[in-house]
C-alpha cells in the first residue's frame, strides 16, 4: 500500500478561504493559493478545497482558483461541492484539479458517479460522504437519506467511485478523535481508498485513523497554519507511522 | 526544447503542461501540436482505456506515434499513456494498445484499487537479487537515460516517493523500476513510460523529469542502439 496520506482541507468560497462560524456566517481567513502552496511546502500528501457555497454564480470564481492552485502547487488536489454533472466535473479538471467530489448530487442521481468515471476515469471520483449514526445524510447534512453508509460506499464502489470521503458528523468539530467504528465499517465494505474525515483534535487521533483509513482529511486541527502540519508529520512519524518523508526541497 | 503535448480528450494536459514549462520547456498542447517535428512527444493520460485509445486514433496519433518511436525519436508516457504504449490492456473488456512498447496493462492484483498515493521505488539492488530485474541483472542498471533514484540517498532511510492514482499496471519485459512489487517504469527504445505522476510528484517529480529532459538533450543515439531494449548507451 502506499504511504498513508495526510490531507488538509481547505473550505473556499468567492475564491478566499473561509471559516464558518456556527453555520451560516463565514469568516475570511486567507488567499487559498497561498495556503495550498505552504502546505504543499509542508508536506501535504493532497490538498482538498471544498466550495462551501457552491452557488452558481461562484463557479467562475472557482474555475479561476483551480487555475491558479495547479500553476502554484504541483501536488494532487480535489475540489468538491456543486459537482453537479460531467460538465462541471470536467470544467473542474481541465483546470487543473485532479478529482472532482461528489456528494448529494450523487446520491440525488447516482447514475452521476458511472458518467464521471467513464468521461474522466475512476481516480478522479472521489464521492464523499456524511454520515450520522451510521446512516447517510444528503445536502450538507440537512436531510435524511435513510441509507447506510457502508450500503452506500458499496454502490459508490461498483458505480465506479475511487475514493470514499468519509465525514461522521457525529464527531465533526468535536476535537474528540475521528469516528473509527464508522470509518473500519466502510473500510470493511470497499476495496477503495478510504479519506476518514471528522473529529480530529490531537496527533494520536489521526495517527488511530490511519491505522483504518488511508488518508485523513485535516481541517481545523491545523489552524490554517501551516507548520503544524510539519510537526504533525514529525508526530506521526515519532509515534511510529510512516508519512512521506520528502518535502518540496528534495531534488 | 520544444514539447508537444498530445490532447486526447484523457485528462490532466494542464498539470503536465504547466510541469513541463516549470522544466523550461516551450509547450504546445493545442490540436494542432506538432507530434512529428517536436523534440519531445508526451502522452499523457488519465481517465480509461477505451475513450483514450479511441481518441489518439481519432485523431491520427496512434500512426504518428507509432512513426516517431520508430525513427527513435523521444517519447514520454505517463501513467495511462504509458498502459496506452503497450501492445493490449485489459481494462475496459481489452482494448488494443499502440505496440510502442512490449507487453499488456493487467489490473492490479492486491491492495486497495485504485492504487492512490505516494509509494517509494522499490531498492534495485534487491531486486537484483531475486532475480525480476532484467535489466540490471545483465549489468545493464546504469545505461543511458537516467533510471528514477531507488537508492536510499533520499532523506533518512525513505526511498524516492513519486505519487501514483492507478488501477491497471504494466506487464512488461521493458519495465525498469518498481514500487511495492510493481512495474512503475518501463524503457523501450526512445519510448520512456511512468506509471507515476511526475507533474504531481512536487520537486522529486520535477527532477525526474528535469533529468530525462537533459539526458533526451544529448545526442540522439545510433541507429542500432534504438532498436533494442537499451536506450542509450551510458552518458
Amino acid at each position: 500500500m502506499p504511504l498513508p496520506r495526510l490531507i488538509p482541507c481547505l473550505d473556499v468560497a468567492a475564491g478566499r478561504v473561509v471559516k464558518g462560524v456556527n453555520f451560516g456566517g463565514l469568516r475570511d481567513v486567507g488567499d487559498p493559493v497561498a495556503l495550498a502552496a505552504a502546505y504543499a511546502e509542508h508536506g501535504a500528501d493532497e490538498l482538498v478545497f471544498l466550495d462551501v457555497k457552491a452557488t452558481l454564480e461562484g463557479r467562475r470564481t472557482l474555475i479561476e482558483l483551480v487555475r491558479h492552485v495547479a500553476e502554484q502547487v504541483a501536488i494532487p488536489f480535489t475540489v468538491g461541492g456543486g459537482v453537479r454533472s460531467v460538465a462541471d466535473a470536467a470544467d473542474l479538471l481541465d483546470a487543473g484539479a485532479d478529482k472532482v467530489g461528489v456528494n448529494s448530487a450523487a446520491l440525488a442521481r447516482p447514475g452521476l458517479v458511472t458518467e464521471l468515471a467513464n468521461r474522466l476515469g475512476r481516480q478522479a471520483v472521489v464521492v464523499a460522504i456524511d454520515a450520522q449514526g451510521g446512516l447517510v445524510r444528503s445536502r450538507a447534512g440537512t436531510t435524511d437519506t435513510g441509507l447506510r453508509a457502508v450500503d452506500w460506499a458499496r454502490e459508490a464502489e461498483d458505480r465506479g467511485a475511487g475514493e470514499i470521503l468519509l465525514t461522521s458528523i457525529d464527531t465533526d468539530g468535536t476535537r474528540a478523535g475521528y469516528d473509527l467504528e464508522l470509518t473500519a465499517a466502510v473500510a470493511a465494505a470497499v476495496d477503495l481508498p478510504i479519506i476518514a474525515s471528522g473529529g480530529a483534535g490531537t496527533t494520536a487521533h489521526v495517527a488511530a485513523a490511519l491505522d483504518v483509513a488511508q488518508a485523513a482529511l485535516l481541517a481545523s486541527i491545523l489552524h490554517e497554519r501551516p507548520s503544524r502540519l510539519t510537526e504533525l508529520r514529525d508526530e506521526l512519524r515519532a509515534m511510529g507511522v510512516p508519512v512521506r518523508r520528502e518535502v518540496a526541497h528534495v531534488a | 526544447m520544444r514539447v508537444a503535448i498530445c490532447r486526447y480528450g484523457a485528462g490532466n494536459v494542464r498539470s503536465v503542461e504547466l510541469a513541463l514549462q516549470r522544466a523550461g520547456c516551450s509547450v504546445d498542447s493545442g490540436p494542432d501540436a506538432d507530434v512529428s517535428g517536436a523534440d519531445l512527444v508526451v502522452l499523457p493520460g488519465v481517465g480509461s482505456a477505451h475513450s483514450a485509445m479511441a481518441g489518439l486514433v481519432s485523431r491520427g496519433l496512434d500512426v504518428a506515434l507509432r512513426e516517431r518511436v520508430a525513427a527513435g525519436r523521444p517519447v514520454l508516457g505517463i501513467c495511462l499513456g504509458l498502459q496506452l504504449a503497450l501492445d493490449w490492456t485489459d481494462e475496459d473488456g481489452g482494448v488494443a494498445g499502440l505496440a510502442l512498447v512490449p507487453g499488456r496493462a493487467v489490473r492490479l492484483a492486491k491492495g486497495r484499487v485504485p492504487r492512490m498515493g505516494w509509494a517509494a521505488l522499490d531498492d534495485p539492488a534487491a531486486r537484483t537479487s531475486d532475480g525480476q530485474n532484467t535489466r540490471t541483472s545483465d549489468g545493464q542498471s546504469t545505461n543511458g537515460l537516467v533510471q528514477p533514484t531507488g537508492g536510499g540517498e533520499a532523506t533518512s532511510g525513505q526511498r524516492t516517493c513519486y505519487y501514483y492514482a492507478h488501477s491497471y499496471v504494466a506487464d512488461s519485459p521493458a519495465t525498469t523500476a518498481w514500487s511495492e512489487g510493481v512495474p512503475v517504469e518501463v524503457r523501450w527504445g526512445s519510448f520512456v513510460g511512468c506509471q507515476f505522476h511526475p507533474e504531481k510528484s512536487g520537486s522529486v517529480g520535477a527532477a525526474y523529469l528535469d533529468a530525462l529532459l537533459d539526458a533526451w538533450r544529448l545526442p540522439a543515439p545510433s541507429p542500432a542502439v534504438r532498436q533494442g531494449a537499451e536506450c542509450h548507451s551510458p552518458a
